[in-house]
């Protein structure tokens, strides 16, 4: 089985976040980049989970990002996954991300793509149902479990009213999220296995972009907390109800 | 005209696409054009009440088939359905469906599309629409350059609006794709009001100290009718079911009212609550972390304040 899993950077979670160039750019000054926590945790421990199941299993890595991404993704390789392919583009348009990746995934003659749920920078939760009308392939989204027997796939999912078990044949394209796996260290055999594992660049394929970031904007900050009495819970209530109206 | 995706689950309309079709409808009356909305599969509501939200038209492709998400079939029949509609904006609830297809549907449109919506569209200068970023800290304003475009709008951020009309229905024709997947085992939640879709929402931390201590808290949601979550280490401790886990990498909510007990605000928590129109934290640490994005704060020891204050929710109940 070939795997591919797509890894994208984020900044840490606990990176402040602030604009640059009269707010139409993401300030990157002093950002520490961290694979985006549903590519690492669930996409791609769950694929290295497959291979250790069946070690003729093959796990490609994609990114789609500028050199900056390039330690995120031996970071990837560390952990698993033989090796990996960098196209050189920094679009931030889900389209173009989504068509690049799918040049390779159709390149490549994948059996399995996986996602994460959402990058938690721009929160699109786009890509892997795009790719999956890009490639006309099955797609299942927000995926907690996924094994596979021969070419069938089953998968557990979050659906509206509940969970869900499912079956596809392979190829297709999944959403991982929570649940999938467990978060993994890698040690330091895996380092330095990283250091000799193929990284491949490839030079982005024209596409037209279909949407463009005009500016951000922070959100108003809170004007500040009202403390109530603990002794005076009744108070509580009357703010939530008459002050805040939520209630 | 503005299409919006009417999105079931269980046979039942989801309220989140009561609300995108309210949005749907506010797009239209500013592009001055019509709006219809489009529905897969069949459920038990009355199409024709689908007016009351803004709704001129409903088209039903009706086949018990399309009840359960398919994101193949759905985006393809979607997809032809705008087309033969002639529909320049097509609409979504940002909810586990509609983050599975529109971006399938934009891809087979070939339209520009903007997830996590949060308001209107700019249309003075083209298309720009504002959504969440950075997992609600902050927003981007997006310019979609394509001739259609696909919206999926943010839960709880604009609102259902009522109209006084009633929605004509009609059938729609369109092949469907053969399965793709082959669902097996369905388990409901029973009883428990989503997460996603809870106006109000009670919210525990490590310090309740133990699964064993959660009666308080349950007491407090049940008093108010409002759906329960947790931190991410209470749900890593199966102290809490995981679908309750909420943060920058559990499940975002934008309820109107977030009641945090024993949570210290980190920030990859406050990530998935922030939205929240409301926020109460009930901490006895004056210095928690969390007290900065409160509305309301209580400094003290959640075992008595958090049964005082169910004490004080039914005493303003029996008395309303
Ligand atoms: C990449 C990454 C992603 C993460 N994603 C998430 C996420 O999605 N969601 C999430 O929640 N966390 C997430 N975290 C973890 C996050 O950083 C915090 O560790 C976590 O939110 C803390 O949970 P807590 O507030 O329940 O516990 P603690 O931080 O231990 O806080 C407990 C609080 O309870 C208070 N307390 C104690 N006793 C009482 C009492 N008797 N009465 C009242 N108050 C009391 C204390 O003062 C304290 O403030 C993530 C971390 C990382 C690194
Ligand atoms: N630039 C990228 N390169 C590779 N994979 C990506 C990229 N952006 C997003 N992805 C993948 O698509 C998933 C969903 O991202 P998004 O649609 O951007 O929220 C992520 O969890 C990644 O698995």
């Amino acid at each position: 089985m070939k795997i591919l899993v797509c890894i994208s950077k984020t900044p840490d979670t606990t990176a402040k976040i602030a604009f640059i160039e009269g707010n139409t750019k993401f300030d990157e000054s002093g950002v520490q980049w961290i694979i985006n926590p549903y590519d690492e945790w669930y996409a791609l421990v769950r694929a290295i989970e497959l291979k250790e199941k069946d070690p003729s299993t093959i796990i490609h890595l994609v990114t789609v990002g500028g050199v900056e991404a390039e330690p995120i993704i031996r970071k990837a390789l560390a952990l698993g996954g033989d090796e990996a392919i960098r196209i050189d583009s920094n679009s931030n348009d889900s389209f173009t991300v989504a068509n690049e990746i799918a040049q390779v995934a159709k390149e490549g003659a994948y059996d399995l793509i996986f996602t994460g749920k959402e990058t938690i920078d721009y929160n699109s939760a786009c890509i892997g149902s795009m790719l999956s009308a890009l490639l006309d392939l099955p797609f299942v989204s927000l995926a907690d479990h996924f094994d596979v027997t021969g070419n069938t796939a089953t998968i557990k999912r979050e659906i509206e009213s509940g969970e869900e078990t499912c079956e596809a044949t392979l190829p297709m394209i999944v959403s991982c999220q929570k649940g999938m796996a467990e978060q993994r260290i890698p040690n330091m055999r895996g380092i330095m296995a990283a250091r000799t594992k193929p990284l491949k660049v490839l030079t982005p394929a024209a596409s037209t972009a279909t949407t463009s970031i005009q500016i951000f904007d922070l959100p108003p900050t809170k004007s500040g907390v009202k403390l109530i009495d603990p002794e005076n819970m009744d108070e509580l209530v009357r703010l939530l109800k008459e002050e805040a109206k939520v209630i | 005209m503005v299409l919006v995706y009417i999105d079931q689950a269980d046979q039942q309309i989801k309220k989140a696409s009561l609300e995108a079709l309210s949005y749907g409808a506010a797009i239209a009356k500013q592009l001055g054009c019509a709006t219809e909305a489009l529905i897969a599969g069949t459920v038990k509501e009355n199409l024709a009440e689908l007016g009351n939200y803004g709704a001129q038209k409903v088209h039903q492709l009706k086949n018990e088939a399309l009840n359960s998400l398919d994101v193949k079939a759905h985006s393809t029949i979607i997809a032809a359905a705008a087309k033969s509609l002639n529909a320049t904006v097509v609409v979504f609830a940002h909810n586990i469906n509609g983050k599975a297809i529109a971006p399938a549907v934009a891809v087979r449109l070939g339209a520009g599309i903007v997830t996590g919506a949060c308001s209107l569209p700019n249309t003075q200068n083209g298309f720009e629409v504002t959504k969440t970023v950075f997992s609600g800290k902050a927003f981007a304003t997006i310019k979609i350059e394509t001739p259609i475009k696909v919206i999926a709008i943010n839960q709880n951020s604009f609102g259902i609006q009522n109209h006084n009309q009633a929605a004509s229905v009609e059938e729609i024709n369109i092949p469907i794709p053969a399965a793709s997947i082959k669902i097996t085992k369905v388990e409901k939640i029973e009883g428990e009001i989503p997460l996603t879709e809870a106006n109000l929402v009670v919210s525990g931390g490590r310090g309740l100290k133990g699964p064993e201590n959660w009666g308080i808290l349950l007491d407090l949601a049940k008093a108010l009718g409002a759906a329960t979550a947790c931190s991410r280490p209470v749900s890593d401790s199966d102290w809490r079911p995981h679908h309750e886990h909420v943060g920058q990498t559990g499940i975002q909510i934008a309820p109107n009212l977030y009641i945090a007990i024993g949570i210290s605000g980190a920030i990859q928590h406050l990530a998935g609550v922030n939205r929240s129109k409301t926020i109460v934290v009930i901490n006895k640490d004056p210095e928690a972390p969390f007290f900065k994005a409160a509305d309301y704060g209580v400094v003290g020891d959640a075992f008595e304040i958090v049964p005082k204050l169910t004490a004080a929710i039914l005493k303003m109940k029996s008395t309303a």
